[in-house]
């Protein structure tokens, strides 16, 4: 993997969107967006509801393929014709709603779809190992047991156990839909420091949100959507509140974003 | 990577208050379970409505004591207690097949029939066309499969609800029996190794051999497991309950071994002893399935695929293979269940599989634990709950038992079991946090 090491901090974004459009039959849900995602840094994707987030997310991750415009992965074009291609690459999608089965553990829920196998049987010991070292890579000290069945688990234990699943493969970028949407006030806190320590540990996390506080708090650049543009990618620490709101809401605040 | 990471000071921020990050180390639950939090866990999950086999045990010991009480003489006869076990043979391999498809949370209705179906196709071959014994159980078994092929692909595929497809082969099959058999008529099946099945025992010293080597071979795949998990560290049952389980197994299968040992034949003049050879195919059925469902991928994507079939999607498992091959593997165990029946009866009529056959197969399924709601199950539930029908269908039998009474009394039975299964699911969700 020689491109894993050399990211980690490197100038040349993870993932770079130039100019990409998506139309569904009439609706052209994405105009020549510009997009940009670096490793080791959180990149927060906020914009009203029906902005065009979800789609550029699934751009990002594979499920659709611009119509237009230009993907980058680390530097080489690519085109994403599914999300196993996607992940082929190291880039991993959690879903708003979660994908777990209740009925299963932690560990079986990480491993569903790829699990190790000793001949024909499955080597639990292995999965068990590895499911407990991605967890403490993660510091992930509030799961209990990783034996335990997820439909013991609180919400934030499971959004845990959903971004963990994503981080087992050796990705390099992860999309998070709204983890904290349904979230408390702890549980929240919980998961944004996953979401940070992920950044911390080289990876590009693009974070979808509504809650400012919660993009404020662990992000390093914020890109708003407005109406399927892209009305600004900016440092979260040359921004205010108030300035991203307006982008949000106007698509543009002073000199920043959209041209009248 | 450590070493790189930021601290929180550093962390390119707004105006909002960072993040605070913990950094204390992952501390998983390794501890090793002592005997005292093993069964504190275990209450804990029965009470939040894992009730696993407990409904099982409770009324297996319930109904013995009650049919002893009721029929001291006759219930725990010698003779009486091998016919539980040949009786219970058919009942528990069919629940072992819908014990998969009711993983799925589907139902097929059809699967005693499509038994009925099997043992025609098998028994015309021998009968009539003089076919040797294993080509017939071939073309029985390969009658199952197509069967399930059948219904899994319109399940799957052309999403119909399996009710509806099962209920309408449920009626169809029964036409097929009745075209192969001719109304009013029966086919006897003479062949001696279909026959012995049932009514055939194995010698006493190969019973004993089995069932030694079956206890041996499970403690030590169970100490074996144990050893590994707790070598590395990992989640490990206590050692003790571990040797409880295996002791209770051993003393299960050697206990059933002395009984069907002992000398059971009514006149002095003749002996008729040893284990039915049908109780070895049982237990290698089980064995089998039980390693499927729980050690192979095949396995887990059945139960990931009960438990949330979108999820299970996502994560790459072809949803609809499993969906058709669930249905495939019930009705290839119904097919090997209707050749069982078929031998204990020594022939097949055109209501075989018919009537409450099914009832009592969903009914073992059921009442041995596993959902009708998908997910949870395992494939022993399939000889607890084969046993307790077996005992029910017995004991009615010594009591004489109006057929009347008989049906109102199993169809209560599963009614209960589905009840107790409903509550506990409920249960389950509300604790489900």
């Amino acid at each position: 993997m020689p491109g894993k090491a050399a990211s980690v901090g490197a100038v040349t974004p993870l993932v770079t969107l130039r100019g990409v459009s998506k139309r569904f039959g009439p609706v052209q849900v994405l105009h020549d967006v510009d997009f940009t995602a670096r490793a080791g840094e959180v990149t927060a994707l906020v914009g009203d509801n029906g902005a065009g987030k979800t789609t550029l997310v699934k751009c990002v991750g594979g499920v659709h393929a611009p119509d237009a415009g230009e993907y980058r992965f680390d530097g080489r074009p690519v085109r994403l014709g599914s999300p196993r291609e996607a992940a082929a690459l190291g880039i991993e999608v959690v879903h708003q709603d979660l994908a777990l089965c209740e009925n299963l553990d932690i560990v079986e829920n990480m491993f569903l779809g790829r699990e190790r196998r000793l001949g024909v049987a499955l080597d639990e010991a292995a999965m068990e190992d590895e499911a407990i070292r991605v967890l403490s890579r993660l510091s992930v000290r509030t799961i209990g047991s990783v034996r335990r069945r997820v439909s013991d688990l609180s919400g934030g234990q499971r959004q845990t156990v959903a971004i963990a699943r994503a981080v087992l493969w050796d990705s390099r970028v992860v999309v998070l839909d709204e983890p904290a949407a349904a979230l408390g006030v702890a549980q929240t806190q919980q998961v944004l420091e996953i979401v940070r320590r992920l950044a911390d540990k080289g990876l590009a996390v693009i974070l979808i949100s509504h809650n400012m506080n919660d993009v404020f708090a662990v992000s390093d650049q914020i890109a708003a959507l407005y109406l399927g543009r892209m009305a600004a990618q900016v440092r979260t620490a040359d921004v205010t509140h108030r300035q991203v709101v307006e982008l949000i809401t106007s698509g543009r605040s002073g000199d920043l974003g959209l041209a009248v | 990577m450590g070493d790189s990471s930021m601290s929180t000071d550093d962390i390119p921020k707004g105006k909002q208050t960072a993040v605070k990050l913990a950094e204390t180390d992952f501390a998983a639950d390794k501890r090793e379970h002592d005997v005292g939090s093993a069964v504190a866990d275990y209450w804990t999950r029965v009470r939040s409505g894992d009730l696993g086999a407990i409904p099982a045990i409770l009324g297996l010991v319930g109904l013995v004591v009650l049919f002893t009480a009721l029929r001291p003489d006759t219930f725990l006869s010698k003779g009486n207690i091998a016919n539980l076990f040949i009786q219970a043979l058919p009942y528990t391999i069919l629940a072992l097949g819908l014990v998969f498809v009711l993983l799925l949370g589907e139902i097929d209705l059809s699967a005693g029939v499509a038994s009925g179906v099997c043992g025609a196709v098998m028994a015309k071959l021998i009968t009539d066309s003089g076919q040797p014994w294993y080509v017939a159980v071939l073309a029985a078994v390969v009658t199952g499969v197509v069967i399930g092929s059948v219904i899994g692909w319109l399940v799957a595929w052309v999403r119909i609800p399996s009710f509806v497809v099962t209920l309408a082969l449920f009626l169809g099959l029964q036409g097929v029996t009745l075209k192969l058999i001719g109304e009013g008529g029966t086919v006897p099946v003479r062949d001696d190794v279909i026959v012995a099945i049932a009514n055939k025992n194995m010698p006493i010293w190969l019973g004993w051999t089995l069932a030694v080597v079956t206890a041996l071979g499970y403690g030590v795949s169970q100490f074996l497991r144990w050893y590994r998990q707790h070598s590395r560290g990992l989640h490990a049952k206590p050692v003790q309950l571990i040797a409880a389980r295996v002791a209770v197994v051993a003393v299960v299968l050697l206990l059933g071994t002395f009984l069907l040992s002992r000398d059971r034949a009514p006149s002095p003049l003749i002996t008729l002893a040893g284990v039915p050879w049908g109780v070895p195919l049982v237990a290698v059925l089980l064995i089998i399935a039980t390693f499927v469902l729980g050690r192979t991928s095949y396995g887990r994507h059945v139960y990931a695929v009960g438990g949330n079939a979108e999820a299970a999607r996502r994560a790459g498992i072809n949803v609809n293979r499993i969906r058709m091959s669930v249905f495939v593997i019930g009705s290839t165990l119904a097919a090997i269940s209707g050749i069982v029946l078929a031998s204990r009866l020594n022939s097949v009529a055109p209501g075989s599989g018919g009537g409450n056959t099914l009832l009592l197969g969903v009914g073992a399924a059921v009442i041995g634990g596993t959902s009708l709601f998908g997910g949870r199950g395992r494939a022993r539930d399939a000889i607890l709950g084969g046993l307790v029908i077996a005992v029910i269908d017995n004991g009615l039998g010594l009591l004489g038992t109006k057929a009347y009474a008989n049906y109102l009394i199993t169809g209560g039975v599963l009614l209960l079991a589905a009840s107790i299964d409903a509550i506990a699911s409920r249960r389950r969700s509300a604790t489900g946090r």
